[in-house]
């Protein structure tokens, strides 16, 4: 599979990192080798195989409806860069 | 009742579907121990699981997962008891994961049906796509500053139920009534509180047109979070205008979402995106597959209250109403057991009229529910047995129930103490009916002339005679007796 500038700037745009217009091509190289090497998968007959969730014979575990977390508001906004009044903030986002 | 756009062109229908989100009840979140509770400080009801620190790990709560299975027997749905939680990718600051926990392609709930309670008493089935559970994602405030959004994530995971339904509804009128059953159904099964004004419940509206008789599905738009009824009918009427609109003037309607403006009631498009949603949707790494047996599910199925169906079944079955107002009663689980207090070892159809033409009226006018009745459902039996048993007539019972809502006092009371007891002994309605016949002499030759109408005045002379306690069953009667010899 070769993927070509513009989906990989896409996917750069999708990922939030900044990639400079010149290192576009390099990457969409780089990547298209990675999926060759991937697609060699698709080579195997996975007809009626289940995918597999785990590599470990276990079931999801649950919890009970229990409140046993939260009230930590210094702990959550501790790394937030212009907290107000207990709240996040952020460059306005309006739609 | 079809509801027509009339066109240039000619006739179109409108197709609709909805998805609504529905807030679960349960103490903690979907995936973490914080609090769900509505209304709290900012941010205090954050764990660090969701607030998306690096290295924490989704854990489930078992309630959200039997709450799902709940509502989907409810919606007569099928339970899948193997589904798989996936990432839907997409950038937002109420959203610190970067991505929400959601399932795709193995929701929880299969398809399932609904039946509409439409106007006029008729009912009509809509499909149920499926229900799948995921997270909610935080509140944004855009008007404390100029410049900057406030994030609060406290909803942030709290769980949600997506209920999408198929696209089987033609007109505003059926998505309200959607709207309205699924409310009914969640409420009565505890599993949503379903209050659309704090957003536990919110709307999510697909709308086409197609030429009426047509079978084709067109592009759809869709109008994101509606949050009344009324403004989720308002939404599609608009939005059906809009796309016939651009049909009829040679345009395509474009795949798309849009906003609805409550203050314009119009609907319009989000500002447009550089970049088209592209939500990567993938099973989480993090979750495997969520598996329960089926004894669970009957388990839960043989707890299930009586929903509203059940139960107008059985107020139409058994008590003689009729479809239409058995509807009326059961929509709200609180209305229902108020009437039945009130029914119960009485006349039905005399207290659903008490509860429907009178009571209503009143919650309406002072804007509480029921449970807030002035009027106690204990006080309003005794009302209709006073009624029952021809101690008031039902003209002196609607003067004793003004006077209930202003005192709070039992009707035997009031009618004691204002003397309101119906005369019916003959000797004295028969001494005011001579009174009134011979007061009328000229009525009397219009009655004999073939006049039956001019009854009525003396009914009203003798009302008047007896302050309106005389049993109108024998007034009638001893006047037509008296009249017509």
């Amino acid at each position: 599979m070769s993927l070509d500038k513009d989906t990989v700037k896409n996917i750069a745009y999708l990922a939030r990192i900044r990639v400079d217009d010149e290192k576009l091509e390099p990457l969409a190289g780089e990547l298209s080798s990675i999926l060759d090497w991937i697609e060699q998968l698709q080579e195997l007959d996975t007809d009626g195989v289940p995918p597999m969730a785990s590599v470990a014979a276990m079931k999801l575990p649950q919890r009970k409806d229990v409140v046993t977390d939260g009230n930590c508001r210094d702990a959550v906004l501790k790394n937030a860069p212009d907290p107000e009044d207990g709240f996040y903030t952020v460059p306005k986002v309006v739609e | 009742m079809t509801y027509v756009i009339k066109g240039e062109t000619g006739d179109w229908e409108v197709v609709i579907g909805l998805e609504v989100h529905c807030q679960v009840i349960s103490k903690a979140k979907l995936f973490s121990g914080a609090a769900t509770d509505f209304g709290a400080e900012p941010n205090t009801q954050v764990s660090l699981v969701d607030a998306a620190m690096p290295g924490m790990l989704p854990v489930i709560n078992e309630e959200c997962v039997r709450q799902a299975i709940k509502t989907g027997l409810g919606l007569k749905a099928q339970i899948n008891t193997t589904s798989v939680f996936a990432r839907k990718n997409y950038f937002y600051a109420d959203l610190p994961q970067g991505y929400q926990i959601s399932q795709f392609d193995q929701p929880i709930v299969g398809e399932g049906s609904i039946i509409l309670d439409l106007e006029g008493g008729a009912s009509r089935e809509v499909g149920i796509e499926r229900l799948h559970l995921e997270q909610d994602a935080g509140k944004s405030l855009h008007d404390q500053d100029p410049k900057r959004t406030f994030i609060d994530l406290n909803r942030t995971g709290v769980a949600l139920m997506e209920i999408v339904s198929k696209p089987d509804m033609r007109s505003p009128e059926e998505a309200g009534a959607y709207l309205r059953k699924l409310r009914s159904i969640v409420r009565y099964l505890e599993t949503c509180d379903g209050n659309m004004d704090q957003g536990s419940m919110r709307c999510d509206v697909n709308v086409s047109v197609r030429p009426a008789g047509s079978t084709e599905l067109r592009t759809r738009a869709e109008t994101k979070n509606v949050n009344s009824v009324r403004f989720v009918m308002q939404a599609i009427e608009h939005e059906a205008e809009r796309q016939v609109g651009i049909y009829e003037n040679g345009g395509e309607v474009v795949q798309e979402t849009r906003l609805f403006d409550a203050q314009k009631g119009v609907t319009r498009s989000m500002r447009s995106k550089e970049h088209a949603h592209d939500y990567r949707y993938f099973p989480d790494p993090d979750l495997l597959p969520l598996t329960f047996p089926q004894s669970l599910v009957d388990e839960i199925q043989s707890s299930m209250p009586e929903l509203p169906d059940e139960r107008k079944a059985r107020y139409v079955g058994d008590f003689g109403l009729s479809p239409y107002d058995a509807g009326v009663l059961v929509q709200e689980k609180d209305t229902a057991s108020y009437f039945e207090a009130v029914a119960n070892g009485r006349d039905a159809k005399l207290a659903a009229n008490w509860v429907i033409n009178n009571l209503f009226g009143v919650l309406a006018g002072r804007g509480v529910d029921i449970t807030n009745s002035p009027v106690s459902a204990e006080h309003l039996g005794e009302l209709i047995d006073l009624i029952s048993d021809d101690t008031i007539s039902g003209k002196i019972a609607k003067d004793v129930f003004d006077i209930m809502l202003e005192t709070g006092d039992a009707p035997g009371k009031i009618v004691e103490d204002k003397g309101l007891k119906q005369i019916t002994d003959t000797g004295a309605i028969e001494a005011a009916v001579d009174a009134a016949i011979a007061a009328g002499a000229a009525q009397v030759e219009q009655y004999r002339g073939g006049n039956e109408k001019i009854l009525g005045w003396f009914v009203g002379q003798v009302m008047k005679a007896t302050q309106g306690k005389a049993n109108p069953g024998q007034v009638n009667k001893l006047l037509k007796d008296k009249l017509d010899t």
